[in-house]
């Protein structure tokens, strides 16, 4: 699993019958310190993220196990939404915080 | 999923049999840009996709053998399940 951000959508009409009606979201991955790494990746959504939002994705056939498993072709799924910037706690921060106080 | 533009077909008439009758393509990786990215690799085709065309592919084993052949549990690990229209970005990705 990792964390990334919504950075867009595809619109894909022809595509496999078990896709139908499900959200395509191109996906940046982001280091720990929230910057991007790695090339983009498309994710069939099981949250309801949209574009912009902080989310983290699962691969693999794992990916399929929102859906119906058997049938649904996907190796990367956003399975959550991060509630905010400030909710992705570093321990380095954690510390710093700890030396301010 | 990965983006990739199809380049053309593989034609194998020497193949595992869970191959018969599918279409192997050869795709190059893209960013949602359009610019090329790593290596090249056959995916197996489920929804039509020709030559210039923009896919999304599956590189999982299960979901990828049960897309392309309808039945799980093949030698395959990558398949062709989408071909994209159209791509949307955030206008700070777009200009990267």
């Amino acid at each position: 699993m990792q964390l990334a951000r919504v950075i867009g959508t595809v619109v894909a009409t022809v595509k496999n019958d078990s896709l139908e009606g499900r959200k395509l979201l191109v996906v940046q991955s982001l280091n720990a310190r929230l910057h991007p790494q790695g090339t983009p990746l498309v994710a069939l959504d099981a949250i309801g993220a949209g574009i912009g939002e902080l989310v983290f994705w699962c691969r693999g056939k794992e990916a399929s196990f929102p859906f119906k498993r058997e049938d649904t072709p996907t190796d990367c799924t956003t399975i959550a939404i991060v509630d905010s910037e400030a909710h992705v706690h570093h321990e380095q921060d954690v510390r710093d915080e700890g030396r301010r106080q | 999923m990965i983006l990739a533009r199809v380049l053309g077909n593989v034609v194998a008439t020497q193949k595992n049999e869970r191959y018969d009758g599918a279409r192997v393509m050869l795709c190059q990786p893209i960013t949602p840009a359009g610019e090329e990215t790593g290596a090249t690799l056959l995916a197996l085709d489920s929804v039509d996709a020709g030559a210039g065309d923009v896919v999304l592919i599956v590189q999982e084993g299960w979901g990828a053998s049960t897309a392309a052949t309808g039945v799980a549990g093949a030698a395959i690990d990558s398949a062709i399940v989408g071909v994209v229209d159209r791509i949307d970005l955030l206008p700070d990705e777009v200009a990267r």
